[in-house]
């Protein structure tokens, strides 16, 4: 079947283990301040491409991608979640290493329908890449629009079935970085036994150029790009809630 | 034979104690080293202070204007020159091109113009006694090939259709097996030259009269080499004792080059496995420390740096910068299956550490999917640290080439000491191109330059037509671009020839015929252009086709589309094969590279508007690069349509600059938290990933 794909990057070495054959699905509900692709946002529309295309794609090429495979990402992946399936599953077949970059905000337990197509899409995913935008509610409202209930039901979720897990999370001055929060992440990721990896985002402001282009006003104008120094930092803060998490199990 | 044996001790027998053969020598005896970098040591005192001088000497460079000292009366000859020293009691060791540290030589051999000119480029004036003997009693390079020019291949050179011709310079590209002089000692390549020299052909045909000459020149160049040894206090003329000794006399060998001959690229070869036979037996023997080994090593490379040469800002400006293309090639894998990284390989690159990084030595990394997975890594860190280490493909070049071939310049390989280059610039084929439509008229002096075929005078460009009298003008292209290199060879032989570096060389020498190719991204997207979309000729008033307009779109070279890459394809299997046509100087076998690394600007600027719409005076893309900004899918789409361009015609390497932010190349190890390495076989499930936070529960 076809999927809306917003672009393809074919040398991709910051989303997942190796060097990937990153897509870049189109559509995404959340409203991230901080988001670097707003083009990505529109639901419905892209370049609409078989799953197979992708693969043929991938497999020509297949040299590049040892000790790497796919990462689907976006927008958010998990709005087409047929199209995920269909895609990852051909993946599997040939023995790709599949990865999703979801924010997990679609994640809705209670539609059966949902949750049986997720349980089948796990099945070809080899590893998650969860962004928690923001641990707290509020926080995490103002931020992005959406509430984090079910992201944070989701990581569970994930956790329950073992799915290994990467946890992203972006560092931006004055919205996420306060230590109490990102030791409260921390305290919730530490209770979690199937994260692999913390991969902390410094913030930075390379998205502001496609604002202007789309006549967009962009949220977190003159705020200035993360030092590493500070992301290593945050690093630290979450690091020091997982421990706590441990020990007062 | 006694002192053979002690400097032969330990080592395994084979042919290599028949004959001279490093190669034989390096399997019998190297051993590949699979641990990691934790053996190696940091500089020592009197290398830190050596480096100091250094980088004072560098900083009055600088404010000199770049040039600190230069010789404009001695003559550089390998014995021309007293010793020089940094400080004499600090260097393990030693040897400078003249009689000290940041003072260039005066080469003259390849042309007294350019001698000249750089001089007073620099703020020098060349002694008139010199600049008379070489314009009236002693022909150079350059005189002997201006003398021999045709008017065609004059204009060819002026309208740039032909650029960067070694015909005022030295051309460079031959890589002595400077080894020789450690493993056998100077007298027994001396018996061996003599021996060649006994054993030619008796009827006496100009070649085998140039032959005999040219073996008297080498083995004057090897007495010479032995005096000036002497002059630091060496007796090269027995084998090399130890490690000390190896690199020493190596390292005199390569200064005898470099004193000899200022040529466009002067690349050291393939030392470090070779070396690394020594100083595993010293370390057995307790001889030295690992400290003291990678003292001479740092030493060593410290004194590779320090490689200077006179040239012109015009010079400089084509190569962009001042390179030495001091080229050593590093591990890469066996012919037996043996990985060839040794401890040794680890010391050269941990002089980046050590001394600093640097562009010079261009320490090379033959890579193999088969290297160590510890070398891998180390490797990477150091390419991470210190952004200084080139990296070239040895699981392709290995097919053709064996186990002991090295680079020389940036990517052109060829066998120690059996193969050698004759170095051959660039035929700009946009501009060919150009000269296909307007009929061999140059578009920006609007002389006729080329044959005076037919112009194409349709307003739309049609494909098949371009094509047919593109592949005519190539062939006069080929033609006369082969003709042209054939003179500036011979001259180069009878005027500039490279003794010393051709003494370390087998008597039978391969030479390679290289041509090269400017401008083939434009080429392969103007075609395309021309096929998909719709092109435009805009003419001047005397009806010469200057600009172009492209309607619609067409697919660009560098995203991975066959539509596109086959042109590419074509036009360089089409191009060798013209070159192949021609006859060739002392039987060389032609080969053609793709790898305007920097030169590309100057090309561009040379050549009018394309029909890929990219305007006049635009610069080319680098090499075998897609046209900057015309690859959309990223770099494995880009790095693919490059794979598709046939080696087996563009032997003498394909290169393709590709840069990166290194934030996009990975993650950076003080932040992401986890474990990067993923195992394919355990993908299916990766059950087998340790758990990231497991640490953490101990404390």
């Amino acid at each position: 079947m076809k999927g809306y794909v917003h672009s393809i990057e074919t040398f991709g070495s910051v989303d997942g283990p190796g060097i990937r054959y990153v897509v870049f699905l189109q559509g995404c509900p959340m409203r991230c301040l901080y988001c670097h692709n707003p083009d990505t946002w529109a639901i419905g529309k892209g370049r609409e491409v078989e799953a197979m295309e992708l693969i043929e794609e991938y497999e020509k090429n297949k040299m590049f991608y040892r000790g790497g495979g796919i990462t689907v990402t976006g927008g958010e992946p998990l709005l087409q979640l047929d199209f995920l399936i269909e895609l990852l599953s051909l993946a599997k077949q040939r023995g790709i290493h599949t990865c999703i970059d979801t924010s997990g905000i679609t994640y809705s337990p209670e539609a059966k329908d949902y949750i049986l197509k997720l349980d089948t899409l796990m099945q070809y995913v080899d590893l998650v890449m969860l962004d928690i935008k923001h641990i707290d509610p509020v926080k995490h409202r103002a931020l992005t629009s959406r509430d984090n209930g079910g992201i944070l039901a989701f990581a569970r979720y994930l956790a329950e079935r073992d799915i290994p897990v990467w946890i992203r999370h972006v560092i931006v001055k004055g919205y996420t970085d306060s230590p109490e929060d990102l030791r409260s992440l921390g305290r919730f990721i530490g209770g979690l036994r199937n994260v692999k990896a913390l991969d902390v985002l410094p913030y930075h402001a390379m998205g502001e150029s496609k604002y202007r282009e789309l006549g967009m006003k962009y949220p977190l104008e003159g705020m200035k790009a993360l030092e590493r120094s500070e992301a290593e930092c945050a690093k630290m803060h979450i690091l020091e809630g997982v421990r706590e998490a441990r020990r007062s199990k | 034979m006694s002192e053979i044996t002690s400097a032969w001790r330990g080592f395994e027998s084979g042919t290599w104690v028949r004959e001279i053969n490093v190669r034989s020598f390096i399997k019998h005896n190297y051993t590949p080293y699979d641990g990691d970098e934790s053996f190696l040591e940091g500089p020592t005192e009197d290398t830190l202070a050596l480096w100091d001088q250094v980088l004072d000497l560098s900083k009055q460079e600088r404010e000199k204007g770049g040039v600190l000292d230069m010789d404009t009366k001695v003559i550089s000859t390998i014995t021309s020159h007293a010793a020089g020293y940094l400080n004499k009691d600090k260097e393990k060791i030693v040897g400078f091109q003249t009689d000290k540290p940041f003072k260039r030589a005066l080469h003259t051999y390849g042309g007294i113009r350019m001698a000249e000119k750089a001089c007073k480029d620099n703020g020098y004036e060349l002694d008139p006694t010199v600049k008379e003997f070489f314009e009236i009693h002693r022909k150079t390079h350059n005189a002997g090939v201006f003398d021999a020019y045709t008017p065609e291949m004059r204009a060819c050179r002026s309208s740039h259709i032909i650029t960067g011709l070694p015909d005022a310079y030295g051309r460079g590209r031959i890589i002595g097996d400077y080894r020789r002089v450690a493993l056998y000692g100077v007298d027994r390549l001396i018996e061996d030259k003599q021996q060649q020299k006994i054993t030619t052909r008796s009827a006496m045909y100009a070649d085998v009269i140039r032959d005999r000459e040219e073996l008297s020149d080498q083995i004057r160049a090897l007495e010479d080499l032995k005096k000036m040894a002497m002059s630091y206090g060496f007796d090269i003329s027995r084998p090399a004792e130890n490690t000390q000794e190896a690199i020493q006399w190596l390292y005199f060998g390569y200064l005898a080059a470099v004193k000899e001959q200022n040529g466009a690229a002067m690349s050291l070869g393939r030392t470090s496995t070779f070396l690394d036979i020594y100083s595993e037996r010293d370390l057995k023997e307790g001889r030295f420390t690992e400290s003291e080994i990678q003292e001479f090593i740092d030493h060593f490379i410290m004194k590779l740096r320090l490689i200077k040469f006179a040239r012109t800002p015009e010079y400089n400006a084509l190569f962009s910068g001042d390179p030495q293309w001091v080229t050593e090639s590093i591990a890469g894998v066996a012919i037996d299956g043996r990985h060839m990284v040794t401890k040794m390989s680890y010391r050269y690159l941990h002089t980046l550490e050590n001394l600093g990084a640097a562009p010079e030595p261009n320490l090379t990394v033959l890579w193999s999917t088969r290297l160590p997975d510890n070398f891998k890594r180390f490797c990477a860190k150091t390419s991470i640290e210190t952004s200084s280490v080139q990296y070239e493909n040895d699981d392709l070049m290995r097919f053709t080439h064996g186990d002991d071939y090295a680079i020389a310049c940036c990517v052109s390989s060829m066998r120690v000491g059996k193969e050698m280059q004759f170095f051959g610039a660039r035929a700009n084929l946009a501009k060919c191109l150009l000269y296909a439509i307007n009929g061999g008229v140059d578009e920006i002096s609007g002389k006729q330059i080329g044959p005076k075929y037919l112009p194409i005078q349709s307003e739309y460009l049609d494909y098949d037509e371009v094509m047919e009298r593109y592949d005519d003008m190539m062939r006069w292209l080929a033609g006369v671009y082969v003709n042209t290199l054939n003179i500036i060879h011979y001259m180069h032989d009878k005027y500039c020839y490279e003794k010393i570096q051709m003494a370390l060389h087998d008597q039978h020498v391969t030479r390679w015929f290289a041509t090269g190719i400017a401008g083939l991204s434009v080429v392969a997207d103007s075609l395309s252009a021309i096929k998909y979309a719709k092109v435009k000729v805009i003419r001047n008033e005397q009806g010469i086709a200057t600009d172009y307009e492209v309607e619609g779109d067409f697919p660009k070279y560098g995203n991975d589309d066959d539509r596109v890459d086959s042109i590419a394809y074509d036009i360089v299997h089409r191009f060798m094969e013209h070159i192949r046509k021609n006859h060739t100087y002392r039987d060389g076998i032609p080969t053609t590279s793709i790898l305007t690394i920097t030169s590309n600007v100057v090309y561009g600027k040379a050549t009018g508007s394309t029909p890929d719409g990219r305007k006049k005076g635009e610069a080319f893309a680098p090499g075998a690069n897609p046209m900057h900004g015309r690859d959309s899918h990223g770099a494995v789409a880009s790095l693919s349509s490059v794979a598709k361009l046939p080696f087996k015609d563009a032997q003498d390497g394909i290169s393709n600059t590709f840069s990166i932010v290194p934030g996009a190349l990975g993650k950076d190890d003080r932040i992401f938290v986890g474990d990067l390495a993923i195992d394919l076989n355990d993908c299916p499930t990766c059950q087998d990933i340790p758990n990231l936070f497991e640490g953490l529960d101990a404390e």
